[in-house]
């Protein structure tokens, strides 16, 4: 091995050293925000993947959304429990756009748009809505209990499960945490077109 | 991919349940009352047939097929208002054991004998925390025409 070799391994080694570090710290700091109910990330499971319509009839994928953490919430109208969550989404979308973060609520109304829309109008919902069906359902396991939101990280992988009514502070903790932690390359973090929520 | 989230997996249990119905017998053009008794599991409440918000779905008993019976005008019980963690003002719910009646009026030219008069119940049920998919059960009325 050359002077200019080892000079080269040495300049590796120290990144790798480096980037570890700052990663360690930006896990560990005082300011860092640990919720409770997000698994650590060798005990998550993929999210699965689905196709659904939102209000203007665009497909939807949550594939669209990699590189983002989602906040994905099973809900209905007739959901007393949802409609105290909702607005907390609608803040913390507000919040967090910017950062990576979106909503996308799947609404299990039969009815369909004919009365999600209407709801969705009343309350001024700021995020992407689609219409969930009983396969949708199905692939998270069953989905009865509403509220249902999974928080899902930036690689596509199920972060975190709330069945009911959930703390606003416990969503808030678990959104935190997951963007602390940067997309894995730019090709991930970039959006592709129709994958931004509703503004 | 399934995941494996057994919490979730409820789809077919039921919140509520509809007790026996016991045969109403009458003559040609009488009055009988059928008393439908239902019990809500303990700690899950449904919405009472006039619920405090329009989006919410009532408990409501239709009948598909009466047979010699006429009418068939259902009797809800009052409701009581209860306060959940979830909602801002207090519920119009039904919980606990409680019975829906309904009216019926044989019909005149009715033949003597038994029958059976078929029905539903829709309701919508939640506990304080979540709320599940509204559900159908099928109502059965035994008759006899005297």
């Amino acid at each position: 091995m050359t002077k200019r070799d080892t000079f080269v391994a040495f300049l590796a080694l120290a990144g790798a050293g480096v980037w570890s570090y700052s990663a360690w710290v930006k896990q560990h700091s005082p300011n860092s925000v640990k919720a409770a109910s997000v698994k650590p990330d060798n005990q998550r499971k993929p999210a699965p993947d689905f196709t659904l319509k939102d209000a203007d009839g665009k497909v939807v994928h949550l594939t669209d959304y990699r590189g983002k953490v989602v906040l994905l919430d099973f809900w209905a109208t007739w959901c007393g429990p949802c409609k105290i969550e909702i607005p907390w989404f609608m803040e913390m979308q507000r919040k967090n756009k910017d950062k990576g973060f979106e909503v996308l609520g799947v609404a299990m109304d039969d009815e369909g748009w004919e009365v999600v829309k209407p709801f969705v109008a009343d309350l001024n919902v700021n995020y992407r809505i689609v219409i969930g069906n009983d396969s949708t359902a199905e692939i998270y396991g069953g989905v009865d209990a509403l509220p249902t939101t999974f928080l899902i990280d930036r690689e596509g992988k199920i972060a975190a499960v709330h069945v009911g009514l959930a703390s606003k502070k416990e969503f808030e903790d678990g959104i935190e945490e997951l963007l602390q932690i940067p997309a894995a390359g730019s090709a991930r973090a970039a959006l592709p077109a129709g994958a931004g929520a509703k503004q | 991919m399934l995941l494996c989230l057994p919490v979730l997996a409820q789809n077919n249990k039921q919140y509520l349940t509809v007790g026996e119905l016991l045969t109403v017998a009458g003559k040609r053009s009488a009055a009988v009352q059928a008393k439908i008794p239902i019990s809500v599991q303990a700690g899950f409440h449904v919405n009472s047939n006039m619920p405090s918000d329009e989006y919410l779905i009532p408990l409501k008993v239709t009948w598909k097929s009466t047979g010699a019976l006429e009418g068939g005008q259902v009797i809800y019980p009052k409701p009581s208002l209860e306060k959940y963690e979830f909602a801002e003002k207090p519920l119009s719910v039904f919980t606990g054991d409680f019975s829906v009646v309904a009216n019926f009026k044989v019909a005149a030219n009715a033949p003597a004998g038994p029958g059976v008069a078929a029905g539903q119940l829709r309701y919508q049920a939640c506990n304080d925390r979540a709320c599940f998919p509204p559900k159908t059960i099928e109502i059965s009325l035994p008759y006899q025409v005297q």
